[in-house]
């Protein structure tokens, strides 16, 4: 047995992201890792890759203890991890990346300096391994996204690994690209290597891999060899439990369109978009990771242009969006990341929460603000989200827990009596109970007359809220789901499973 | 009770400061001869008034996370354009308050201008603050020279260069301007809509952005009130000297920057007072004369101050958790 993780366990602050994982690997098996977002799939190779050591449990490596406390001191155990995001210098040369941690040195009069000879034939041997011939002072700038993820491993081989993790290795390549790498893990694989291949394209999975352990909800619910597995058992696994009644009733009644997007094309992002939301309708936008759902919505928002195509709200047609206007036009935008994007962290609740309203609140030349209203508008917004927090004036934002900043960010875009609200991924990394005051709001909301566009990863969340389901996938609307049409399976494998066809 | 109003006048990590600045101020009026003066204190407060009110221009654009390295070239800029419009060149103009009037708009009208341009290459075309200040104050210095050739212009009408030494109300008029300049510098940034966005801007300008908030006009408005406050300040200066010069305040950005440095102003953005800027320059203020009149020489004071706002940053850094 080379790996073996015991009962391993990572909390952070109160949230508990793994529960108790145990599961082993032997040399030279590929393991495929796979889950929903959140699932924990990330937080556990991290532990693994020495970013953070777990709250409890026990790992080891050929039988002794292992405990990294840092990438490199994983990496000389002979843990290697190609990232989703490669982790390379486009500014340096291949060779310079390769051996980026330990230069090969040499002494000259007892000044050490980086020998380059060395480096040079090196970089070939290793560039062979993967087969890349090229010339090793190439800059990485230079390269496309296939090279670059070669470099990447023969980076790792480098450091001899016994064992190399690979976090959704595939997104950036093409059909014929993948392919190839797959034959270059066929191949460490036959050199004894160990790999956990972590992928949201379930085919993949399937074809490359020995094993598959499905992690659910930070718990390992099924580890088993691959023949017992076909796609529909995995997407089942994967989603679990049933959550429906999760999610409150809404009554419907739902209006006339209130925006209709036609051909929206920003190129490079997102191509030939079209739908439409109606009032009272909370409409969800599904794909995975990077398929071009928040760039879409970005442009709606005015925070990106457009190419072509039209918006049109409330039956007028708009050519001009910015922010500004958006909101004028009662259009709210919660993002995606909380604190680069929501929050003013440095600042206090009060100040947060009002920021977007604060037009509400200001009169005559001067703009001079009512502080009275606008703590009573705040404070009642702060109470309907069901904040926990001490003082509005006095307490910084930075010091609730995440999902009451989430609630502040809500309460804030609240404050401006939105129209149309859209939401990228509004319970993104906050706990069950944040997550169900949360779906309230939005219910409220919507029965006061709103219409909502959601983005989300959680399938059973856009299921439990939705009236409709929008698939994207590569920057295009692939499907769209009416609530009589939702069934997690279907709406799975459009969204994972046709990747592949759509390539 | 004294203490929970300066509380609340002050918040309460910046009390510090307070109590640093008095006891400073007691002990050298305890230990060093000549401080604890009436000539001496109306001294103090003649120099405090323009470096405060440059410092509190200063500290508009600090919360914005940007930083004005021209404001001495602003000074000596609309102090040669002050000295121009008030020399003999417009004496056909009566009454003589008339010329004065137009005169200090030419100077406010020349500060803003500058920062305007400040503003502009900031906001607009996304150059580093930084960069962008420190060539305007390279070529706003060079022209002012430039311009007069280096010569000082005399001659200012009698009724400006008194005005020092005028009262209103029987309140010296430079103290009457500081006053003015503080009050709206305060209403504005407490009262208003612009109050609440440049801070916003100044902490993180994307959140902001996305909030509603004019990022672009709010940053270069705060540009333009800082020229317009070195402008203010440079006619108290111009005044005082009774001359337009084209080398005025050249030596005033240390003292500048310390003041918004020391009184905690967030290096970052986002986070500063008018209330702390003040007394950020009182203490920079004090410490200039004391240590002037312990007979230390200019260099040694120089070294002096330069340690102590380095270590005022530090403290700044301290304060927002860096460390």
């Amino acid at each position: 047995m080379l790996l073996q993780l015991k009962n391993i366990k990572k909390s952070f602050g109160k949230v508990e992201v793994l529960k108790g994982i145990t599961f082993s690997l032997d040399e030279g098996m590929i393991l495929g890792l796979i889950g929903e977002n959140g699932a924990g799939k990330s937080t556990m190779m991290n532990l693994l890759g020495g970013i953070f050591p777990p709250t409890a449990g026990e790992m080891f490596l050929n039988g002794e203890t292992y405990l990294p406390n840092s990438p490199i001191a994983a990496q000389s155990k002979g843990v290697a991890f190609i990232h989703q995001e490669l982790n390379l210098f486009p500014n340096l040369s291949i060779a310079e990346n390769l051996f980026i941690n330990q230069f090969p040195k040499k002494r000259f009069f007892g000044v050490s300096r980086i020998d380059k000879k060395t480096i040079n034939v090196k970089a070939k041997e290793l560039l062979g391994q993967v087969g890349l011939t090229m010339d090793p002072n190439k800059k990485v700038e230079e390269l496309s996204p296939a090279p670059r993820q070669l470099v990447e491993i023969a980076k790792a081989l480098g450091a001899n690994p016994k064992i190399i993790i690979f976090d959704e290795p595939t997104t950036s390549l093409s059909h014929h690209e993948a392919k190839k790498l797959f034959e270059l893990i066929k191949k460490l694989k036959a050199q004894g290597i160990a790999m956990i291949y972590i992928s949201h394209n379930l085919d993949d999975v399937l074809k490359l891999v020995d094993s598959v352990a499905i992690l659910r909800d930070g718990e390992l619910v099924r580890m088993d060899e691959k023949k017992s597995f076909d796609i529909q058992t995995m997407v089942k696994e994967m989603v679990g439990r049933e959550m429906l009644e999760f999610f409150p009733g809404r009554m419907k009644k739902i209006g006339k369109k209130v925006l209709e997007v036609e051909n929206l094309t920003a190129k490079g992002f997102i191509k030939d978009v079209t739908f439409h939301i109606k009032k009272q309708e909370v409409v969800g936008f599904y794909g995975l990771v990077g398929a071009g759902r928040s760039e879409m919505v970005r442009v709606l928002y005015g925070l990106d242009r457009f190419d072509s195509g039209s918006i049109v709200w409330k039956g007028e047609l708009i050519d001009k969006t910015n922010p500004v206007l958006s909101i004028q036009r009662g259009i709210a935008f919660l993002t995606e990341d909380r604190i680069e994007e929501g929050l003013l962290t440095r600042m206090n609740i009060q100040k947060n929460a009002q920021l977007a309203a604060l037009g509400h609140f200001t009169k005559g030349l001067l703009h001079r603000i009512n502080r009275f209203e606008a703590k009573e508008k705040v404070k009642e917004k702060v109470y309907a989200t069901k904040t926990k927090y001490e003082n509005l004036t006095e307490q910084l934002v930075s010091t609730l827990s995440g999902g009451n900043q989430q609630k502040i960010v809500l309460a804030k875009w609240l404050l401006t009596d939105p129209e149309l609200l859209i939401l990228d991924e509004p319970t993104k990394g906050i706990d069950i109970g944040a997550k169900r005051e949360i779906y309230g709001l939005i219910n409220n909301l919507v029965e006061n007359g709103s219409s909502v566009l959601m983005i989300s990863s959680e399938l059973e969340e856009l299921m439990g809220l939705c009236d409709r389901i929008i698939v994207m996938s590569k920057g295009k609307i692939t499907a769209s789901f009416d609530k009589s049409q939702f069934e997690r399976n279907t709406i799975l494998e459009v969204a994972l499973h046709k990747q592949t066809a759509i390539l | 009770m004294i203490e929970s109003t300066a509380n609340k006048l002050l918040g309460k990590s910046e009390n510090t400061t307070v109590y640093v600045c008095v006891l400073y101020y007691f002990i050298m009026a305890i230990f060093v001869p000549g401080f604890f003066t009436i000539h001496n204190s109306w001294n103090l407060l003649f120099n405090l008034l323009p470096l405060l009110i440059v410092a509190i221009g200063q500290t508009y654009v600090m919360l914005g996370a940007g930083i004005d390295l021209s404001v001495t070239s602003i000074v000596a800029m609309t102090s040669i354009i002050g000295g121009y419009c008030l020399s003999d060149i417009t004496a056909f103009i009566e009454p003589v308050w008339l010329r004065i009037v137009f005169s200090l708009g030419a100077m406010l009208l020349t500060g803003a201008l500058i920062g305007l341009i400040n503003g502009v290459s900031v906001a607009k075309l996304g150059m580093p603050a930084f960069m962008v200040t420190l060539t305007t104050m390279m070529l706003f210095s060079g022209t002012a020279i430039w311009l007069t050739r280096s010569q000082n212009s005399y001659m200012l009408p009698e009724s400006f260069v008194n005005m020092p030494y005028t009262s209103l109300w029987f309140i010296p008029l430079p103290l009457l301007i500081g006053l003015v300049v503080v009050g709206i510098a305060y209403f504005l940034l407490n009262n208003t809509l612009y109050g609440e966005w440049l801070p916003s801007v100044g902490m993180n300008s994307k959140t902001a952005a996305i909030s509603g908030v004019k990022v672009q006009s709010t940053t270069i408005w705060s540009y333009i009130i800082c020229g317009c406050c070195a402008a203010v300040a440079s006619i108290l200066y111009t005044a005082r000297l009774e001359t337009g010069s084209p080398v005025m305040g050249q030596h005033i950005l240390l003292d500048v920057i310390g003041s918004v440095v020391i009184g905690g102003t967030s290096l970052f953005g986002g986070v500063g007072k008018i209330q702390w800027t003040v007394i950020g320059a009182v203490f920079i203020i004090m410490l200039d004369n004391s240590l002037n009149l312990m007979g230390m020489s200019y260099f040694l004071i120089m070294i002096i101050k330069g340690l102590v706002i380095l270590l005022a940053a530090m403290m700044n850094l301290l304060k927002e958790g860096k460390y």
